[in-house]
């Protein structure tokens, strides 16, 4: 069992789901620029392939793996409405639940953290649901807590059903 | 029954509908709506057709195995332990269950849970348990795992067919086979990898539109534009010539047998080996490098072939390669008319560095994949097109005519290459018993 480092032991849990929740409200909430001020200058995210889930992007093919970048990017692109396939954007919900400290790895502290999303879009009687967890190294930093890496995996075999994925898991 | 003239306001009952005296191409939109013509499609096609099953780097060693549906039928494609690549159907000879679960792995032998029976990587049969209670005159020794009809591979891109006569692979891929080269050429040892890591996803569309879509570069401005934009934000230049929509002088092509390609000079950049912005000024001596070596091994002429050109190719009737900001190897199969379900991966010479590969899937994932910047625009259009395909009845014609009057060579952003595709289709479709 990882045991949180002192370094980590200046958050609480309560202060990192208290961001986490934060983080799932501006998502759900379209407000992608505010969202974008949670994230430090050198943010990555990651969608593992469903058949590996553990894997290295630097050797894997994922469904998503953007550097700060090409995040950037994708916010344009999610706010443009051309961009087609989030147009009228879908409502989302996101429910996270068993959030944990798991340690530290330098001055990052690493949160693990489960989510269900359910989302919902224009023609569509029933929502597409994205369940997994999330593994996140966020960043004490002075304007408060940053994300430094977000990995969202998703426990499904395959994505089958919920097609794309053009939203922000 | 479909065939009954008129029937829906078909002349003669025809799916497809060219006109020649006014160059027009007229296809049913039945046909991406009705049950039976989906069933017509899986006797007179798929179990016609050289379908994919997968690529000889997937099964590297003796024991590895991927289970893959062919033609909608459970098939294991493994490396016996004697290093032969086989394609099983995925059933016992006892009583029918599977008797791989597995994605992928390494194995002595495929086991059925039901009953016990084992076999052999060579689909031989192993063990029966009990098997003193079967009469004397009971053929244990014939009852291994059935193979696939026919499996044969053109540079290790591996295809079954499940027609006994069927012409063989080399003979059916026609002109795609110089495509396939133009792919495999990329790697100074012609050794070309599947790298790890699948996409699967669900298309809520008919099949034949992602067919369609995959060679359509007429799209592309209207489709695509947030990944123009991406494009252009990163400083790579993809402003149209003038009079021209993208891209300027790309050409859609007739390769035989139902098969298709585009063939683009490249303006996206290319792992092998045209460098742009996006992959940063540290990646640019590196890209000389391939580029010095692509000419060394193929000549000025040939390297320019491999690096300076894009190609979406299509081999009939669901196998598509994008050769394009990265190698995509992606089929798909219908589930019912208005579902599919797709399965891609990336392909690289299997020489590549760390650094080459990383840059390689970078570039995969700007543009293609379910996460990308431009696939899941293609699937909403293809969904919508689905959706619009209710009112079939009233609107019953999908139009294909674009390019018709041209007496020159076919655009990629004309129709003339999706025509190819169609008129193999119908010809099939017309064939059937």
């Amino acid at each position: 069992m990882n045991k949180p480092l002192d370094h980590a032991a200046t958050v609480t849990r309560a202060e990192v789901e208290d961001f986490l929740y934060l983080e799932a409200d501006l998502l759900d909430a379209w407000r992608l620029d505010d969202w974008l001020g949670l994230l430090t200058e050198d943010a990555t995210y990651y969608v593992p392939p469903n058949d590996k889930p553990d894997g290295d992007h630097r050797f894997t093919l994922f469904t998503v793996a953007d550097d700060i970048v090409r995040l950037r990017e994708r916010i344009i692109r999610l706010k443009d409405p051309n961009c087609h396939a989030e147009y009228p954007p879908s409502h989302t919900r996101r429910m996270i639940s068993n959030v944990r400290i798991t340690g530290t790895e330098g001055d990052l502290i690493l949160v693990a953290a489960n989510f269900a999303i359910y989302r919902h879009r224009r023609h569509e009687q029933a929502p597409r649901q994205f369940i997994g967890r999330y593994r996140h190294k966020l960043k004490q930093t002075d304007a408060g807590l940053k994300i430094y890496e977000r990995r969202a995996i998703l426990d499904a075999e395959e994505l089958g059903p919920m097609g794309a994925v053009s939203f922000l898991l | 029954m479909l065939d009954q003239p008129h029937k829906n306001g078909r002349p003669n009952g025809k799916l497809i509908v060219e006109d020649l005296e006014n160059l027009t191409f007229q296809v049913h939109r039945s046909v991406f709506v009705s049950p039976e013509i989906l069933e017509d499609e899986n006797r007179a096609i798929f179990d016609k057709c050289w379908v994919y099953v997968g690529h000889a780097s997937e099964i590297k060693n003796p024991g590895d195995f991927v289970t893959r549906h062919v033609a909608g039928r459970p098939v294991i494609f493994c490396r016996d332990r004697q290093g032969n690549v086989r394609a099983l159907f995925n059933v016992c000879r006892h009583r029918g269950a599977i008797v791989c679960r597995e994605r992928e792995g390494n194995t002595r032998q495929f086991y059925c849970i039901y009953h016990g029976w084992a076999y052999n990587t060579d689909g031989s049969i192993k063990g029966i348990p009990g098997d003193e209670a079967y009469a004397p005159t009971f053929d244990k020794k014939g009852k291994g795992l059935v193979p696939v009809p026919r499996l044969e591979h053109y540079k290790d891109f591996y295809f079954a067919n499940l027609d006994p006569d069927a012409v063989d692979l080399p003979t059916y891929l026609a002109g795609a086979k110089d495509y396939i080269d133009l792919v495999v050429d990329q790697s100074p040892s012609g050794k070309m990898e599947i790298i790890s890591g699948v996409q699967e996803y669900d298309i809520k569309a008919n099949w034949k539109l992602l067919v369609e879509n995959s060679v359509d570069d007429y799209h592309l401005v209207t489709t695509h534009s947030t990944w123009l934009n991406y494009m252009r934000n990163s400083g790579v230049n993809v402003t149209p010539a003038k009079g021209h929509m993208l891209p300027t002088k790309g050409f859609g092509l007739d390769l035989g047998n139902g098969h298709l390609t585009t063939d683009n000079p490249n303006y996206r950049g290319r792992p092998v080996a045209k460098w742009i912005s996006v992959y940063g000024e540290e990646a640019k001596a590196d890209i000389d490098a391939i580029r010095k070596e692509l000419v060394g091994r193929l000549g000025e002429e040939r390297a320019a072939r491999v690096a300076d050109t894009n190609r979406n190719l299509c081999i009939f009737p669901n196998l598509v390669i994008n050769d394009g900001s990265s190698v995509t190897v992606r089929h798909f199969t219908p589930v019912g008319p208005d579902l599919m379900k797709v399965t891609a991966w990336a392909l690289g010479p299997v020489e590549e560095t760390e650094a080459q590969r990383a840059r390689r899937l970078h570039a995969f994932l700007t543009f293609y994949g379910p996460g990308g910047f431009a696939t899941p625009d293609d699937v909403a259009a293809l969904e919508l097109a689905q959706q619009g395909y209710a009112a079939w009845r009233e609107v019953p014609w999908t139009d294909l005519s674009r390019g018709m009057g041209n007496s020159q060579e076919q655009l990629a952003t004309d129709e003339g290459h999706l025509r190819v595709f169609w008129r193999k289709w119908n010809e099939m479709m017309e064939a059937r018993a």
